[in-house]
């Protein structure tokens, strides 16, 4: 139990540990819907301490992974017009688009700025008003509202200089892509604590019923992620596909109903491009038409361009949890977070990127064992 | 980008018509917006995301959740400079500073 004592309790840790172990008659395979759940799994080894029956498939929950190469093209392209200040959370600055990344672009010239929230990019507009700013509006339900509030604020106090390139993806279309797909060995979900935070947890009773999984809310610290297994694990022993809320801490049934309503009201749902996996139906938002002024896509005419994903990376089905990082050929080869291929190896979130971070050496040793020397 | 990471309200103004608060993440400090928890009290925690308050938390939660934050790395990556950890990462990925210590010690 090489990990076990870096838990923030190592005695609760066990006692759940324990409990899986006990509980287990069968395999199952569960899929960690977010990035943050990936992460804490892999850096603290939690699939390494359940028993060999529970399997932890990593799901789409990257939302830097999962932005279409189209757009990031559309935001090089936006970001590389004269006068434009194109503003973009750090973790966009190396996803590679078709040739180059943001990073290039500032070093051609281009006024490319990070940002720590949208309203700081508002600002700037604010600051600028003989410039146009935009800002990258990328992620899932948890970043969806900021920028909703954003946009809504940018309309209510007259800044005509503002507009976002948005790209929101929503997590309960691909739950349904994934159980839908013939390949799918997925048996139980553990839901994204933070987006439920937002969204509460009304969508999934449906998805539950109809997929007969259990899907359990879950948050990301090692604890939390032993709690959600160990709940979902129980669920599959007996039979059963409930919702049920490991999370309460910070989630709510209903979520954030303020939130929410600003979601409504400033964007409408679309069908989306996922990177790697294909257009998921109702998976997205977009801005909805009485924000059009504000839509950068319209006003910088760019809603043509279409790209096509390098053929070598095998992302989307990493992401749909089909293979495990290392089984990817280019791993560690062609493909590296310094040389990423696709996005999943460029985000530190993603699920390539974090087996390169911390199992690259268990890998290579397995490997180096499997293979005899001749 | 898509974790929220707690802090804890320092100080709450009202500014062009929004309600706006000073929030400390242990030991960073910065602007979050009240508009979606707008009842959200000074000295309570909250989840912040990308500078917005969205869901209350109790002290003891917040308080555990940035010690492993800062732990493995993702306060820095959420609040370090992003031009800084780019070019660091050469041609990708802005890896956390804590995830390549780890593979040091592992390779140690
Ligand atoms: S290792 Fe690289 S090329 Fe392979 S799936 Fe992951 S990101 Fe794509």
């Amino acid at each position: 139990m090489k990990y076990i004592d870096e838990f923030q309790d190592p005695e609760l840790a066990r006692r759940l540990l324990d409990d899986i172990h006990a509980t287990v008659t069968r395999p199952w395979a569960l899929m960690e819907v977010c990035g943050g759940q990936t992460h804490s799994i892999i850096r603290h080894g939690i699939d390494q301490l359940l028993p060999k029956e529970v399997e932890l498939i990593h799901g789409p929950g990257c939302p830097v992974c999962v932005t279409p190469l189209e757009v990031i093209d559309k935001a090089l392209e936006i970001a590389s017009r004269p006068g434009v200040i194109f503003c973009s959370f750090g973790d966009m600055l190396r996803v590679p688009g078709t040739g180059r990344d943001l990073f290039q672009v500032r070093s051609e010239g281009g006024d490319v700025r990070v940002v720590y929230s949208p309203l700081d990019a508002l600002r700037i507009a604010q600051q600028n008003p003989d410039r146009e700013v935009v800002f990258f509006g990328i992620g899932f339900e948890t970043t969806a509202p900021p920028n909703a509030m954003t946009v809504h604020q940018a309309r209510r106090l007259g800044v005509t200089n503002f507009s976002m390139l948005v790209s929101h993806v929503r997590v309960p279309p691909a739950i349904e892509a994934i159980m839908s797909s013939p390949s799918c060995r997925v048996q139980g979900f553990l839901a994204a604590g933070h987006v439920c935070s937002v969204m509460g947890v009304g969508e999934y009773p449906e998805l539950a019923e109809r997929f007969r999984v259990p899907i359990v809310v879950t948050g990301f610290e090692p604890l939390d992620i032993l709690e959600g297994v160990r709940r979902a694990v129980r669920q599959l022993e007996r039979g059963e596909h409930t919702v049920d809320n490991a999370y309460a801490r910070a989630v709510r049934p209903e979520g954030n109903p303020a939130a929410r309503a600003m979601l409504e009201d400033v964007f409408e749902v679309t069908d989306r491009a996922w990177r790697g996996i294909g257009v998921i139906p109702d998976s997205g938002w977009r801005l909805a038409p009485k924000y059009r002024d504000h839509d950068a896509e319209h006003r910088f005419s760019v809603e043509g361009i279409q790209t096509r994903e390098p053929a070598e990376c095998r992302s989307g089905e990493v992401l749909q949890g089909l293979l495990k990082p290392h089984e990817c050929e280019a791993f560690g080869t062609l493909c590296t977070p310094r040389n990423p291929l696709g996005a999943t190896m460029v985000s530190s979130e993603g699920a390539c990127a974090a087996y390169y971070l911390y199992r690259r050496l268990d890998i290579t040793n397995a490997a180096r064992e499997a293979t005899p020397v001749v | 980008m898509c974790l929220a990471v707690p802090g804890k309200v320092l100080d709450i103004e009202e500014r062009d018509g929004t309600r706006m608060a000073t929030v400390d993440f242990g030991g960073v400090v910065k602007e979050v917006c009240l508009e979606y928890l707008p009842d959200l009290q000074v000295g309570e925690y909250a989840i912040v995301h990308v500078g917005f308050a969205l869901q209350r938390l109790d002290e003891e939660s917040a308080k555990q959740t940035l010690e492993l934050f800062a732990e493995i790395g993702l306060l820095q990556e959420e609040f370090g400079d992003a031009w800084d950890m780019a070019a660091e990462a050469g041609g990708g990925g802005t890896l956390p500073l804590a995830g390549e210590d780890v593979v040091e010690e592992v390779r140690k």
